[in-house]
């Protein structure tokens, strides 16, 4: 015991001092309202503004139906690809940070950060504005369109025909770029951490040892960034598939994703207990998430 | 020597400038085959920079390297044939041993069953047997140095390459690897290129020294020739402790001259310096070149009491510190123009310390081979 506060075993007193107004906020404003919504998800309506509740397992049946595991499913699969892109995206974005010269590191960093300072909402209204019909995505293709066309003519082809401004906004498309744009900080920011750790001598040695680069990134840089990998992956999969802002805003018809629907159960349908249930149902895939993650590394520890 | 046969590595003309710094300035130099090479200087004098300019981790900003005749300057680090320890060991901390020393082999696709025999004569060879399956955070820093070794040595390189091996140990373990290293060497055959800031280090293992002084070779000499006959003041200096003294040639013959120095008296040598009468020169007199005598006993001092004849080299002075380092016994010599001499004393006997203290009133002579005149 070389000094105070080491062990909480030890010292008990000061510990629950310390602990008891993070527990007491916990307790109070998480686990108390996140009780009432699960004892929700076990009852019905019993009025405008009245639940019952009963320990029916109904709104769960409900709620693994077909109609609403498909939207579960496909939310899987837009949060999966999600995160694949930013992962494909990232992964470069952090090696160029790391290996930038330090004094540049953490504007680089900063960069990646700026738009956290920014409401969620204006950028996602920006990135609409950008990518609607007369937006500068659209004015940009229109231009790289009439470039080529001309082009054309200057080879003696029939010009192309007029432009035809695409459909960018409101489909699956956008709500991937989207979510793409919204959650890459947070896939950078671990890779980047677990990337600026690697011992670049590691790298070194590999080339040394005649490995090319893509050798090299395979067999060194991937493994020991895992950590990172598995970081950015969680805290990227896990609010993509939780998303409600950019599918409600940039996505059409068809592309709701499971927190559009329980927003609408809470709201429009005020089908409570039925939000509720599906709710819990989008948390126990997460806590799953999470397991499997953790499994992982107790593997991964036990093996060294 | 084998000095007809080509240098394993010519260094020509090369220079490496980091923006406005200069971390090496033209230095040209011939490496040759099987011999123990090492660069030695202090930290940031341009040695690292200059390895790593023969690995292939950076470019010559000017000049060129060639290893085994061909010229490297379009070869990148993973085709040359050359393998590097790093001062960090580098061991691939997601591998065990086995896979560690076999990763070279196994990117350049050798039969596995090769790569099996191959590491485990490696393995073999760095004392590491048994240690196959142990994964390198449960190794000590020595033990991960030997995986460094092995996984270089096993790729069978031109030259290895070694970036300060040794600083990372502790006392102990240093003075067995230098014996280690220097045996390693001798056993695989292979043309060793050391870097390091430790004197002991480049005296104990190398066949011949390179001292850079801020990105030029200050002299390459055997390391004898080093300590015994340093070319300037910073060898001197930097290799081993020394007394310097400035001072003016007024005599120089065949086989006599004399140096003028004003804090320490006429300098006598037993051989000429060729070097312009009148001309500022330094002496340079290790510590335990110089005799120290009590003034009034014994033969030597007796002569030393009356002036000394021309040919003699003498001084007085009164001890100003001790430090006894079991071995042998530190003096600081105060003269009596007021300048400091360090002499060093073997204990030769248990009592030998006791022979001298503080402000004892000393003489000291050494012979007329001692002194080194450096002209620069």
């Amino acid at each position: 015991m070389s000094g105070p506060l080491q062990d909480w075993k030890s010292q008990r007193k000061p510990f629950a001092a310390i602990a008891s107004a993070p527990v007491f906020w916990l307790a109070l404003f998480f686990i108390a309202p996140m009780t009432i919504v699960w004892l929700y998800s076990f009852g019905q309506n019993a009025g405008p503004a009245d639940i019952d509740i009963s320990g029916t397992l109904d709104n769960y049946k409900r709620a693994t139906e077909w109609l609403y595991l498909s939207i579960f499913l496909k939310s899987l699969a837009v949060a999966a690809l999600t995160t694949l892109i930013c992962l494909i995206i990232g992964f470069p974005v952090a090696m160029a940070i790391t290996f930038a010269a330090p004094k540049w590191r953490p504007w680089l960093l900063l960069g990646i950060m700026l738009p956290f300072w920014t409401n969620l909402l204006i950028r996602t209204y920006a990135l609409m504005a950008l990518m609607g019909t007369n937006g500068y995505m659209n004015k940009g293709l229109g231009g790289l369109w009439e470039g080529a066309s001309w082009l054309r003519t200057l080879v003696g082809m029939q010009p192309l025909e007029a432009w035809t401004p695409v459909q960018l906004l409101y489909n699956n498309f956008a709500v991937v770029l989207g979510l793409v744009y919204v959650h890459l900080p947070f896939m950078v920011l671990p890779l980047y951490s677990a990337l600026d750790r690697l011992d670049k001598s590691l790298i070194e040695a590999s080339l040394d040892l005649g490995a090319g680069h893509f050798k090299t990134f395979m067999q060194v840089v991937v493994p020991l960034a895992a950590p990172g990998i598995v970081a950015g992956v969680m805290i990227t999969l896990i609010p993509a598939l939780g998303a409600y802002l950019t599918p409600d805003l940039m996505g059409g018809t068809d592309s709701q994703m499971i927190a559009n629907v329980i927003e609408r159960q809470f709201k429009r349908a005020n089908d409570w207990p039925f939000g509720a249930a599906l709710s819990f149902l989008l948390i126990y895939a997460m806590f799953i998430l999470i397991a499997l993650q953790s499994m992982r590394s107790n593997k991964v520890k036990e093996a060294r | 020597m084998t000095e007809t046969k080509q240098p394993i590595i010519q260094i020509r003309n090369v220079s490496k400038r980091f923006g406005k710094v200069t971390a090496v300035d033209n230095v040209s130099l011939d490496i040759r085959a099987g011999e123990f090479f090492v660069l030695l200087g202090p930290s940031g004098c341009g040695k690292t920079t200059l390895l790593r300019m023969i690995a292939g981790f950076e470019l010559p900003t000017e000049g060129q390297i060639l290893i085994d005749g061909q010229d490297m300057s379009l070869v990148p680090p993973n085709k040359r044939p050359v393998n590097m320890v790093f001062q960090s060991y580098a061991v691939f901390p997601h591998m065990n041993v086995t896979d560690n020393v076999g990763y070279g082999l196994r990117i350049s696709g050798v039969p596995k069953n090769e790569i099996r025999d191959r590491v485990a004569e490696a393995l073999e060879l760095v004392k590491l047997g048994g240690f196959e399956d142990r994964m390198p955070d449960q190794m000590s820093g020595g033990q991960r140095q030997r995986v460094a070794l092995a996984r270089s040595l096993v790729m069978r390189p031109k030259v290895l390459l070694l970036d300060e091996p040794l600083s990372a140990l502790d006392a102990k373990l240093r003075a067995q690897m230098q014996f280690e290293l220097a045996d390693l060497q001798d056993k695989v055959g292979i043309t060793f290129v050391t870097v390091t800031h430790d004197q002991d280090e480049a005296l104990s293992m190398a066949s011949r020294v390179a001292v850079i002084n801020k990105g030029e070779v200050a002299q390459l000499a055997p390391p004898s020739d080093l300590y015994e006959y340093p070319a300037n003041r910073f060898v001197a200096d930097f290799v081993g402790s020394v007394n310097i003294f400035e001072g003016t040639l007024t005599l120089d013959e065949p086989d006599k001259a004399a140096v003028d120095c004003p804090g320490l008296g006429k300098v006598y040598l037993n051989h000429g310096v060729t070097g312009p009468h009148g001309a500022n020169v330094w002496i340079a007199l290790r510590p335990e070149k110089i005799y120290l005598h009590v003034p009034g006993k014994g033969k030597a001092v007796r002569a030393a009491a009356q002036d000394a004849p021309d040919g003699h080299n003498l001084a007085r002075g009164t001890i100003k510190g001790m430090s006894y380092l079991g071995d042998i016994t530190l003096y600081e010599i105060q003269l009596e123009g007021g300048q400091i001499i360090r002499v060093s004393r073997p204990n030769l006997s248990r009592h030998d310390q006791e022979d001298f203290t503080w402000d004892d009133k000393v003489s000291m002579h050494w012979r007329a081979d001692s002194p080194v005149v450096l002209l620069s």
